[in-house]
């Protein structure tokens, strides 16, 4: 019970956060009409790829050639997300302003 | 005094450029949510993502130390950057569904190295003060078992879309899966409540947990199929996303915290809304076995009659409104430029043509805009199906490319049937219905279609392209 209390404590920001993003997200796709939901879950997918940043840190303090390894693998992960999610959905969404 | 004089405020726009990061997130989420400003948002999106990126290369700090082996990761980057790029370009719009999986995967496996990594260094301060059981530890945990069931599981996803793995069903199968999170969840506690003075004593059982979550992203993916696969992708995109705020949590991170979270809970409620669209919970598409144990249609359902093209091309032009339902197999064939052909030439002709857009037709929802946007179909004549339906009994010929499910009776008169309750294009209320396809395969939930058995239907079999072509051919001559 205590470490629980003492978790909340430690991560209140976090988990104000966390509660807050919830809704935002909610909030944000819940008027979304039907012919842009694939478009938005590529662009979602981009966005999680934010993990990125988690494997440039891991990569940045790595000091054995095991882990050298493993983070440059989560590095080049991390961008594929990126930059092929962003890439995917503007290609799809360039299809949809072309009509006139 | 050496690290202030270097530059004293990196850590300060380190967090600004994170607030800038996320802001851009939410913002590019809501453009995206709206057809006109949705590229803008994407690109709006992916500058909070560069900016984050270059500010956490540039300024982030970890203990008083900064990042190392820049070298290394700009190369990384490079090689990501470039294969991420090419594959993306390359790939076929109809392709777009598998390709959503595999980046998604991508992104989990990104998050479970991390953890991988990380589970070693856990501050020995933290331990000895709490033990395993803090909350740094069960953010690495999970991170690990929600990034790897989502890479293991986007990969299968990627796969049966792609149609090199078949489906795998078997009744006991959600027994299995069930047994297998609660294994799951077990290690969790066994590791967090281990009394050890570094984590790195435990090393052996985050590979073990690893195998595991891979095994469980696996079999959690085999059995689902059909129209289900959608939802799937779209849960395994929330899962990446929780992840991805796992590690947010670790290294005290806002951006990896909003962005994850905000995917989290926006990709959990598109999930639902996928759900809904096919009258499913989320709870039966997870455990529950889809497709296949539809009851047999009983043996003699009827003869199935065929139109030949000239009686279709005359059909065609001497009616007063057509709906066309394109689905998967117009996609497959890459028909939609032909098949906007077929609809101005009637168009010229004085007939009205409309396109039924089922939720859920093709293999993500908005496939079939995506693809009909592509070929230059005007917006006002794509109809949501529940839109059309009322109109249908006015619809002198209904013209069903490629699409099965969407249009299957089942779903309204046999309870028995998998799809049943699935709302769907009520196709056989239209006076004629003419149906193109390949043979009489069954559809993607492999469940026997009543509709091409019914008095008014007539086939049109062959590749949805090459039939389209003639049949375009046929009326231009008339």
């Amino acid at each position: 019970m205590e470490s629980i209390l003492d978790f909340i404590l430690q991560h209140r920001e976090a988990i104000f956060i966390v509660i807050l993003s919830i809704f935002l997200g909610i909030e944000v796709i819940s008027h979304v009409p039907a012919i842009l939901h694939t478009p938005l879950m590529s662009g979602a997918n981009a966005i999680h790829g934010v993990v990125i940043i988690g494997a440039i840190i891991v990569m940045g303090h790595a000091d054995t050639t095991g882990s050298m390894i493993l983070g440059f693998l989560a590095v080049v992960l991390g961008t594929l997300n990126v930059v092929g999610g962003f890439v995917v959905t503007d290609r799809m969404l360039e299809m949809f302003k072309k009509k006139k | 005094m050496n690290d202030i004089s270097q530059f004293p405020y990196g850590v300060s726009i380190l967090e600004i450029t994170y607030i800038v990061a996320s802001v851009l997130f939410v913002l590019g989420l809501r453009m995206l949510s709206h057809p006109l400003t949705a590229r803008r948002g994407n690109i709006l999106a992916a500058f909070g993502m560069g900016f984050a990126i270059l500010a956490t290369i540039l300024f982030h700090e970890k203990d008083g130390e900064r990042i190392g082996n820049i070298p290394w990761i700009i190369g990384a980057i490079v090689i990501g950057t470039i294969i991420g790029w090419v594959i993306a370009k390359k790939v076929k719009m109809t392709a777009m569904p598998q390709l959503v999986s595999f980046f998604n995967g991508m992104g989990g496996a990104a998050a479970a190295l991390i953890s991988m990594m990380e589970f070693p260094h856990v501050s020995p301060d933290l331990i000895a003060r709490s033990g395993m059981s803090n909350g740094h530890v069960l953010a690495i945990l999970l991170g690990l078992m929600i990034g790897t069931v989502s890479w293991a599981g986007s990969m299968i996803a990627y796969g049966k879309l792609d149609g090199w793995i078949g489906d795998l069903r078997v009744k006991a199968m959600k027994y299995v899966n069930l047994a297998i999170l609660a294994v799951m969840t077990g290690f969790i506690a066994f590791i967090m409540t281990r009394d050890v003075k570094a984590s790195s004593e435990l090393t052996p059982y985050i590979y073990i947990m690893f195998g595991v979550a891979v095994l469980y992203g696996v079999l959690f993916v085999m059995p689902i199929g059909g129209a289900d696969m959608p939802v799937v992708i779209s849960l395994l995109n929330s899962f990446t996303g929780v992840a991805a705020a796992m590690g947010g949590f670790l290294y005290n991170n806002q951006a990896m915290l909003t962005g994850g979270i905000l995917v989290g809970s926006a990709g959990t409620i598109l999930t639902v809304l996928m759900c809904r669209a096919m009258n499913r919970s989320l709870l039966n598409v997870i455990v529950g076995v889809f497709g296949g144990g539809g009851q047999a249609v009983v043996g003699g359902a009827g003869t199935v009659r065929e139109i030949t093209l000239s009686d279709a091309a005359v059909l065609l032009s001497y009616s007063k409104k057509v709906v066309i339902v394109p689905g998967y197999g117009l996609a497959v064939a890459q028909a939609q430029h032909i098949c906007h052909e077929l609809d101005k030439l009637l168009d010229e002709k004085g007939v009205e043509v409309k396109y039924a857009i089922h939720p859920v037709a093709g293999r993500m929802p908005g496939h079939m805009n995506v693809l009909l946007a592509e070929a230059d179909v005007p917006y006002e004549q794509l109809i949501e199906s529940d839109e059309i339906n009322p109109d249908l009994p006015n619809t002198d010929v209904l013209v069903v490319i490629g699409a099965n499910d969407v249009v299957n009776p089942a779903a309204e008169d046999d309870p028995s049937s998998p799809i049943y309750g699935m709302p769907i294009v009520k196709a056989r209320d239209a006076k004629n219905i003419i149906v193109m396809k390949r043979g009489m395969g069954k559809g993607y939930a492999a469940i026997e279609n009543m509709l091409f058995f019914n008095e008014k239907t007539r086939m049109l079999f062959g590749d949805a392209k090459t039939t389209l072509q003639n049949l375009v051919n046929e009326i231009k001559n008339l």
